[in-house]
């Protein structure tokens, strides 16, 4: 029972890679931009990255939820456009900010419910489809509802939420940091988050021990749109208006995130501690690459590189990690 | 003269260390029609994967048409003249049946990049298959065929091929009456024709139908080999069981209590398994028998809610329950160790505790505490091999897996046990300590229906047993009364005398 020797290493490299690979990235990443840059690492700055990287955090969070169930969404950056201009033109209209911060979240989880159901009930092959259709919805309606125009001008409360401040802290940064720490008890300490874990790991086998995968599926795709809308009320606070072309395009950095954290897109694996890490590291390149003055289409370069990375580190993991099963059979 | 088409001598054949084939020769004729047959896990498809070059063997020669050739991969085979139609088949739904056919070698204008000559593809395939005796259009998506069509499209697709030698893999296993029927004739037409073809099959009852000879394999070996027309049915069987007498296990002690655990009355579900009867009381060990194929996995899963149901009632200790999940299964006292451990019964790459609590009752929170002592107890009891509870479970042995199934059930306190070939794939050792645990579950009055491919296995624990055939419930066996011989007979569609 006791596996050979090559595959104990196997496995060690391979629990090391998952998690503290990106740690260790990041980490780098920070010291090769403070030899290069004497503005990169002074406190303002630092918080300055953190509060840019804060939207995208939020939803990676969410996103790293599906992913744990091997699945992905798609909509995240369409809900948030929604969810921007729903509490923009609640707020306009006179509402309290209290209120308009309530309907964006019920809206956000009720358009992710709608995500799981159409996955789950309609038995689509793939949460791409539903997803893929909710983000083209979400931000037709959006554009629908505002006519294209931005809706600016939002009272200071709500305003608080993208950019006040705590004692010299953003509060975007107080946003994100007690998502991560709920998320983090929600995965490692609930039996709900275990069940996601467990459905992502082998889907059959957690149906066959009872787990009500239909049901969890859900919540995931609920959470996920909720944590749209919270990244929808941290970016309408911060650009003091509702824009429906909010988000374009940040689907894709939320799932580059939760990957580069280290999560398996096969499912079955990742930790907050992670996605927060790969998102910090997707924000630590462009404020980096902005100080060295690169321009921003490369950048972009930059930043598909290190997707495409990240990911091939996943996969000689999970080679690694076969290799080691195989060998302790 | 009259050299054999194919003849494979002395092959040797292990699969990581476990011999799969030993020492086996066989040989079929030109236009002979020669049956093969053994029990689950004889090496049938083993042989034959040697013989269409898609396993190499570890020792053994082979001659095709006196010529010694060495079969190295399944197109050089199929260069040879050897066709395989194999049991899941091998053609791409959403294509035509005439595409299906010509799969990999359309004929082009020109070779490289060429236009398709979609016509010349349907009026070949439209004489291949007319040729079969059988008027498919092949225009038609493979997807829009039934099973029995999709095989003569890929029978079409070997005899494209110019095979001379056709091996057909439980070619009847899927086919009702009627399309078996069709499939003999049209096996009559490849063997006027001077096509050989090799025929494996269960179903003891159609080595009599069509087959000019027949080879028994029995635990890697060849055993017989011979002419249909001396080959009575008994002695078939007793070739393919291998034990004349049946008392080779003593005789465990039966638990059976007379309280009634489980009943089910009327089951069917989607064609695979009708109108199934039977009840299991405490401590009993129903063993559930029959072939591959025959609804017995389908009926556990049925049953525990984990697939569709057309009609049926089933009660527990006497009270009608409605299960449509398993969840609603595990409520009342189910617990299913599934056929497939690794794709339906574990997150490999999770703990072992991780897999041992997946169905426990549970709260919200996560309770460290409880659960290291729920794996540590069920760790000591079944005497689990693991360096640690945290160990994850894909690196276990096989029969240490499936220990980690086991005390998942024992963890929900599950008074009704369903288990799907709960000994498939472990080692000797292992399977006798499984044993131990279901005789023990059963002394504690736990009620359990026990399904194996392992005639002996069933023979050896269960109190009663149950046979189906092709998902009808063909009979049933008291322990005195069963033996190997009853059990086949009726699996392969047989009465019991």
């Amino acid at each position: 029972m006791i596996a050979p020797d090559r595959a104990l290493w196997a496995r060690a490299v391979s629990g090391a890679l998952r998690r503290f690979g990106p740690l260790a990235a990041l980490l780098l990443m920070c010291a090769i931009l403070a030899l290069l840059s004497e503005h990169f690492l002074t406190f303002a700055n630092l918080l300055n990255v953190f509060r840019q990287s804060s939207v995208n955090a939020l939803l990676a969070l969410g996103q790293l939820l599906v992913i744990i169930t091997a699945g992905i969404d798609l909509s995240v950056g369409s809900i948030l456009g929604l969810c921007c201009v729903l509490a923009a033109i609640m707020l306009k209209a006179g509402a309290p900010s209290w209120l308009a911060l309530a309907a964006a979240l019920a809206a956000g989880a009720g358009l992710g419910t709608i995500n799981g159901l159409l996955f789950t009930k309609l038995r689509l092959p793939h949460p791409f489809i539903p997803t893929l259709g909710m983000m083209n919805v979400a931000r037709g309606l959006a554009l629908v509802i505002t006519g294209g125009f931005p809706v600016s001008e939002l009272p200071a409360g709500f305003r608080w939420w993208g950019a006040g401040a705590v004692a010299g802290i953003p509060a975007p940064v107080i946003v994100v940091v007690g998502f991560c720490a709920l998320f983090h008890l929600f995965l490692t300490r609930t039996t709900l988050g275990r069940d996601l874990y467990a459905i992502g790991g082998n889907r059959q086998a957690a149906l066959l021990s009872g787990v009500p995968v239909d049901r969890r599926l859900t919540m995931a795709y609920s959470i996920s749109g909720a944590m749209s809308a919270a990244g929808a009320i941290v970016l309408a606070g911060r650009m003091n208006s509702g824009f429906p072309l909010a988000g374009v395009g940040t689907e894709l950095d939320s799932i580059a995130a939760v990957i580069i954290g280290g999560a398996s897109f096969f499912g079955g694996a990742g930790t907050v501690l992670g996605t927060l890490v790969g998102a910090l590291i997707m924000g630590v390149l462009r404020n980096g690459l902005n100080l060295l003055n690169v321009s921003a289409y490369w950048q972009t370069v930059v930043i598909g590189a290190v997707i495409v990375a990240a990911v091939w580190v996943d996969v000689v993991r999970q080679r690694a990690a076969e290799r080691s099963r195989a060998a302790g059979r | 003269m009259n050299e054999p088409r194919l003849r494979l001598e002395h092959i040797w054949k292990a699969f990581s260390g476990v011999p799969a084939l030993e020492d086996v020769s066989f040989e079929v004729l030109p236009g002979e029609v020669h049956a093969l047959v053994g029990e689950n896990g004889a090496g049938k498809s083993t042989l034959m994967n040697i013989a269409s070059g898609v396993l190499p063997p570890d020792a053994g020669r082979a001659y095709w048409e006196g010529e010694p050739v060495t079969l190295r991969s399944p197109r050089q085979a199929q260069e040879l003249g050897i066709g395989f139609v194999h049991q899941e088949l091998a053609l791409v739904p959403a294509l035509s049946a005439g595409e299906n056919i010509f799969l990999g070698r359309l004929p082009a204008r020109r070779a490289g990049l060429g236009w398709v000559r979609w016509g010349e593809i349907h009026q070949r395939a439209r004489a291949l298959l007319a040729d079969l005796g059988h008027d498919i259009d092949p225009r038609r998506p493979v997807a829009e065929l039934s099973v029995g069509e999709r095989q003569l499209v890929e029978i079409g697709r070997a005899l494209s091929l110019r095979a001379r030698l056709v091996i057909m893999d439980e070619p009847t296993a899927p086919l009702a009456e009627h399309e078996t029927a069709r499939l003999f004739e049209v096996i009559g037409r490849l063997r006027r024709r001077g096509v050989s073809v090799i025929y494996i099959t269960h179903r003891l009852k159609e080595v009599y139908q069509g087959p000019d000879r027949v080879t028994v394999l029995r635990d890697g070996r060849s055993v017989a080999s011979g002419p249909v027309a001396g080959m009575p049915l008994e002695e078939l069987v007793r070739h393919m069981v291998g034990r004349p007498a049946r008392e080779q296990f003593p005789a465990g002690e039966s638990c059976a209590r007379p309280e009634e655990a489980l009943r089910v009355e009327g089951f069917s579900a989607r064609g695979r398994i009708s109108d199934i009867s039977f009840r299991v009381h405490r401590g009993e060990i129903v063993g559930l028998a029959g072939l591959a194929g025959s609804g017995r996995t389908e009926l556990l899963e049925a049953l525990f809610g984990a697939a569709e149901r057309d009609a049926g009632r089933v009660f527990i200790e006497g009270r009608p329950v409605d299960i449509r999940t398993p969840a609603d299964a595990i409520r009342g006292g189910l617990a299913l160790i599934p056929d497939d451990r690794k794709a339906k019964g574990l997150i490999l790459g999770a703990s072992v505790r991780c897999n041992m609590v997946l169905a426990a009752e549970r709260q919200l929170l996560i309770r460290a505490d409880r659960e290291a002592e729920q794996t540590g107890r069920m760790a000591r009891e079944l005497r689990l091999r693991t360096p640690g509870a945290e160990q994850p479970v894909g690196q276990l042995s096989g029969g240490n897996q499936q220990k980690v199934v086991l005390a998942r059930w024992l963890l929900t306190g599950a008074k009704i046990f369903l288990l799907d070939e709960p000994t498939r794939g472990i080692d000797v050792g292992a399977k006798a300590e499984i044993y131990a645990i279901i005789r023990g579950l059963a002394a504690r009055g736990a009620a359990i229906v026990l399904v194996s491919s392992e005639l002996e296995e069933i023979l050896h624990l269960a109190d009663r047993v149950l046979v189906l055939h092709r998902g009808r419930l063909a009979g049933e066996l008291a322990r005195a009364e069963a033996s190997e011989e009853r059990v086949m007979r009726l699996a392969t569609g047989g009465s019991p005398q």
